[in-house]
């Protein structure tokens, strides 16, 4: 069974958990134009690499990051939002 | 016919003929390039040599023909789709498919079967009533039908599924049928390749070139080719190969699972669908059960299979068929669907010239294969999309104009 790492309740299967989809940031809505906001809408950035996701662990709606492989399905590290652990004293996604 | 067979009867050697050439090097340039060689992009050499008269073509294929999604699906053939867009493109699909054998003097084991999409809510009973009136407006042969209907057609099923989620109606299309999808990628490339284009296996695309928002050629593997023409045709590689041109798309990609059972008697005749159950089935000609599910539930550039997909679709399996329970999966494998938001393909011309994309095939291309090939070597020869698939451009996204074709997976509604 694979497991998948809940920053809140630890390792659990993972058909627990769902995937919401990349990190993104969002334009203002307010001001953005029609275009950017189709674009942040619609496009999506589907090159396989190693990508921070948000994922959510269902039983406890406990929402958080993870770095995922997408070719390989393997999980790098799991964080809540906010919360990532720093690497050798620098943030690896700014 | 029969005097070829005695001549062959007759002869000394039998040789057997290989389905195309294979050349041993690319040329300098061709009038089109064609990457990818599943059935989308062998389809589409082989209507724009015979209709098109456009013969100096190469298809570039990274691993083996019909090797991708075109030898990875349950090889479902419908036209009972939801939109009209969606109808008319995909009905004049199955009139192409009717006649492909004698095109192409091979035979692709294509077997109407009848098809049934099972409701097992009230719900899902309104959606297959939508869809029975959008297909009858447009011709195509789909009426809902009642459970006992369903029952006399598969005498086998237990349409009580347990007693939890019965069977309350379908939607029943008469022409829903299956063919053999490795002679049709087959059957393209040959009918291509004696027409002269050029099918390059084991040739990977690295790069391709522009001049001032125009295509001037392709890097490959194997060397460097020019041309003014390119269609990319790739399913779950589109992403990398649109990340060379800087275009963004809203394709996703997720794995598509699916598996065959030990051959058993014929028992089953039509094509089994179920949306709520997650299930679709048929049984092949030499009596394995083709059976598949819906989509894997997150991104992944991988065609693995899982043990959680197999047990999932076992379980359902059992509900429609106990008896099934002593049954064995001989094998099971995944495809890499390239989704759109709107379950609807992108086709067409894309902002840079002479680039024709043919992607968004998610899961629902097999069925498409003759009627996509022929309206993307329209579109290349003439420069402006086939009236077909206007409404399936890239640019829809950005004008807010989507198709809205839930029905197209066929486990979607």
């Amino acid at each position: 069974m694979k497991l998948m790492n809940c920053p809140i309740n630890g390792a659990r299967p993972i058909s627990e958990f769902v995937c919401g989809g990349d990190l993104r940031a969002m334009p203002n809505p307010a001001t953005a134009d029609d275009a950017t906001w189709a674009d942040y809408v619609f496009n999506r950035h589907s090159i396989p690499g190693v990508k921070p996701e948000w994922w959510c662990h269902t039983p406890s709606n406990t929402w958080f990051i993870a770095e995922r492989d997408t070719r390989s399905d393997q999980v790098y590290r799991t964080y809540l939002y906010g919360a990532e652990p720093e690497i050798m004293g620098e943030r690896s996604h700014e | 016919m029969p005097l070829r067979l005695l001549k062959f009867a007759l002869a000394q050697n039998h040789p057997e003929p290989r389905m195309f050439r294979q050349p041993d090097r690319l040329q300098s340039n061709y009038d089109a390039v064609i990457i990818g060689g599943g059935g989308h992009g062998l389809a589409a050499a082989y209507y724009l040599a015979r209709d098109h008269g456009m013969t100096k073509v190469a298809v570039l294929e990274q691993g083996y023909i019909g090797g991708g999604n075109t030898g990875r699906n349950t090889t479902i053939i419908r036209s009972n789709y939801l939109t009209p867009e969606g109808v008319k493109f995909y009905d004049e699909s199955v009139r192409l498919w009717q006649d492909l054998s004698t095109d192409f003097d091979l035979n692709l084991f294509y077997s109407t079967r009848g098809h049934f999409t099972l409701a097992h809510t009230d719900a899902a009973v309104r959606t297959m009533r939508q869809r029975a009136e959008v297909n009858k407006h447009y011709g195509v042969d789909s009426e809902l039908v009642d459970a006992a209907a369903v029952q006399a057609a598969c005498p086998e099923m237990d349409i009580t599924c347990g007693g939890h989620t019965p069977v309350m109606g379908a939607l029943y299309h008469a022409p829903g049928s299956i063919a053999r999808h490795d002679a049709v990628a087959w059957g393209y490339g040959r009918g291509a390749s004696d027409r002269g284009v050029e099918i390059h296996q084991q040739t990977e695309v690295l790069g391709i070139t522009t001049q001032s928002g125009r295509v001037t050629g392709v890097q490959t593997s194997r060397g460097e080719i020019s041309t003014p023409r390119i269609l990319c045709a790739v399913a779950g590689s589109t992403p990398r190969l649109l990340q060379m041109l800087e275009l963004r798309s809203p394709l996703y990609i997720h794995p598509l699972q699916a598996m065959v059972s030990e051959p058993m008697k014929p028992w089953l005749d039509p094509i089994i669908v179920s949306g709520s159950l997650h299930v679709y089935i048929s049984q092949t000609a030499r009596g394995e059960l083709v059976m598949g599910a819906s989509l894997d539930p997150y991104e992944l550039h991988s065609t693995r299979s899982t043990l959680d997909f197999a047990e999932g679709l076992s379980a359902h399996m059992l509900e429609l068929f106990p008896f099934l329970s002593h049954v064995k999966i001989v094998r099971q494998w995944a495809g890499m669907a390239d989704m759109t938001p709107d379950f609807a393909p992108i086709m067409g011309k894309t902002p840079i010239a002479g680039f024709y994309l043919d992607a968004g095939w998610g899961t629902w291309g097999f069925k498409a294969t003759p009627v996509s090939g022929k309206t993307m070597a329209y579109t290349m020869a003439c420069d402006r999309p086939h009236d077909l698939i206007r409404d399936f451009s890239l640019e829809r996204f950005e004008k807010y104009d989507l198709v809205a074709e839930k029905g197209a997976a066929s486990v979607g509604h």
